[in-house]
């Protein structure tokens, strides 16, 4: 089973912030990254992540699997575009220079290759936003933030439940595994596909009643403290904004401007140095 | 139309998605095209959203996509969370008719009308927004996409017609028929 990423303490400037501005910061940043494809702009977002890496204390053991499977996915990924269309980079960017032939009729290009470089820099801007947002934000902070920009509190909550389940639906699901393993029922990639998927649905059955039956008592119980009752909710965990929330808000408005204008500026949300 | 959304609904939504995210690492390769896999999480998702209705099933969709994949990949491809709301919301848009927890989950005529909108909602988030989306934000070849998003749309269309349809009818039947209380005047 691979490792999951989760919470933890540690007392670092980012971990003091609100969890609201996390969110912001997250939200923000996966905007800028899914709409500019200015190598500059991507380039300085791996930069400012390292740099908020480093603040975060984040060590390599927490990241290294993790990139080395984004590292893999991507390869794959990039490999396939360029077998299903190896000219790509020459449409975007509107020149072709061959580097290298290779055979048939897909011919090595430096257009293709900086294109391809600003997909895989694209995806990496991204990771930082998603891992520091998750390691260093408390679980039930999480909802209150999700409620502070707007979002009914009845979904903050149901996302709040997921969290907490999360672990235990885990623990559940390995020992039912476990138990149907020593059966002789395995989740192995062996034998023909619809006894793999019968074999899945083996495990998955009581997992599934044991999670209705959940969803019964849990909602019972709320239901008897009232839940839903009033429009507002008030969050215990909640950190009020400080001055250092504020200026991480700042910037983070301020860099998707910024980008935003570099990006358009010339009309095309490509770089093209090849001009 | 309006769908209730009250405290069992909550519930449904919260832990429905922590099953939907422990299960995001249950794959069964498909080794034909890469970064694809059938997934037994979305005979899940189908079976909130025939249980629950759309609301329930879009949000889990959505929020349990996103979230495990942040969870156990640490990065998100926007571009294939977004199309888990048209399945969900799709999955879950007649789930009244289905009635699956008083044991109406039986009848050919549901079943059927389950793996229609379930193929419809599949093609149109698979085949339709998720390649567009790919375009859009990554600039993907668009042959590219389109092969991939094909090949989810099989996947998860197989994976739900045949997983999602027994787990209904075997839940159904079970919860349907377990009580012999009858109300007392």
């Amino acid at each position: 089973m691979s490792k999951m990423i989760s919470y933890e303490k540690k007392n670092t400037p980012v971990h003091k912030l609100s969890g609201f501005t996390k969110l912001i910061f997250f939200i923000l940043w996966c905007l800028t990254s899914a709409l500019t494809f200015d190598t500059r702009v991507l380039f300085t977002m791996i930069a400012i992540g390292v740099v908020i890496y480093i603040i975060a204390d984040v060590k390599w053991q927490q990241v290294g699997g993790i990139f080395i499977a984004v590292m893999i996915f991507m390869v794959i990924n990039l490999v396939c575009i360029f077998f299903f269309s190896p000219y790509e980079g020459c449409k975007i960017y509107g020149s072709r220079t061959d580097i290298v032939h290779l055979f048939g009729d897909y011919t090595l290009t430096k257009q293709q290759l900086f294109y391809e470089l600003n997909v895989f820099v694209k995806y990496f801007a991204v990771l930082p936003s998603v891992f520091i947002f998750l390691v260093t934000t408390d679980p039930s902070e999480l909802a209150s933030s999700i409620n502070g920009i707007g979002v009914p509190y009845t979904i903050a909550y149901a996302l709040e439940i997921t969290l907490r389940y999360i672990p235990d639906i885990q623990d559940e699901f390995h020992k039912i595994k476990n138990a149907q393993e020593a059966r002789g029922i395995e989740m192995s990639s062996k034998g023909k596909l619809f006894d793999r998927i019968k074999n899945t649905a083996i495990i998955i059955f009581p997992l599934l009643f044991s999670t209705m039956e959940r969803i019964g008592v849990v909602s019972n119980a709320m239901e008897l403290r009232g839940f839903g009752k009033k429009k507002k909710r008030t969050w215990y965990s909640k950190k009020p904004l400080k001055a250092a929330d504020i200026a991480v808000i700042a910037f983070s408005v301020g860099f998707f401007v910024l980008t935003m204008f570099i990006t358009y500026m010339d009309g095309s949300r490509f770089y093209n140095p090849f001009i | 139309m309006k769908f209730k959304f009250g405290i069992k609904e909550v519930v449904a939504l919260g832990i429905g998605t922590a099953l939907f995210v422990v299960l995001t690492t249950v794959q069964i390769p498909l080794v034909i095209v890469p970064n694809t896999a059938l997934q037994p999480r979305m005979a899940i998702l189908a079976f909130f959203s025939a249980v629950f209705g759309p609301l329930v099933g879009a949000g889990i969709g959505f929020i349990g996509h996103w979230l495990g994949d942040a969870i156990f990949y640490g990065s998100v491809w926007w571009s294939w969370v977004f199309p888990e709301i048209i399945v969900g919301a799709g999955i879950g848009a007649f789930f009244k008719k289905y009635a699956v927890e008083e044991g109406g989950f039986n009848k050919g005529k549901s079943i059927v009308l389950f793996l229609l909108t379930e193929i419809v909602s599949n093609a149109i988030a698979w085949i339709l927004l998720a390649p567009v989306l790919d375009i859009i934000i990554f600039k993907e070849p668009v042959n590219k996409v389109f092969v991939q998003g094909l090949f989810a749309f099989l996947g998860n269309a197989i994976i739900i017609g045949v997983l999602g349809t027994v787990l209904l009818i075997v839940y159904s039947k079970i919860v349907g028929t377990s009580s012999n209380l009858k109300a007392e005047d």
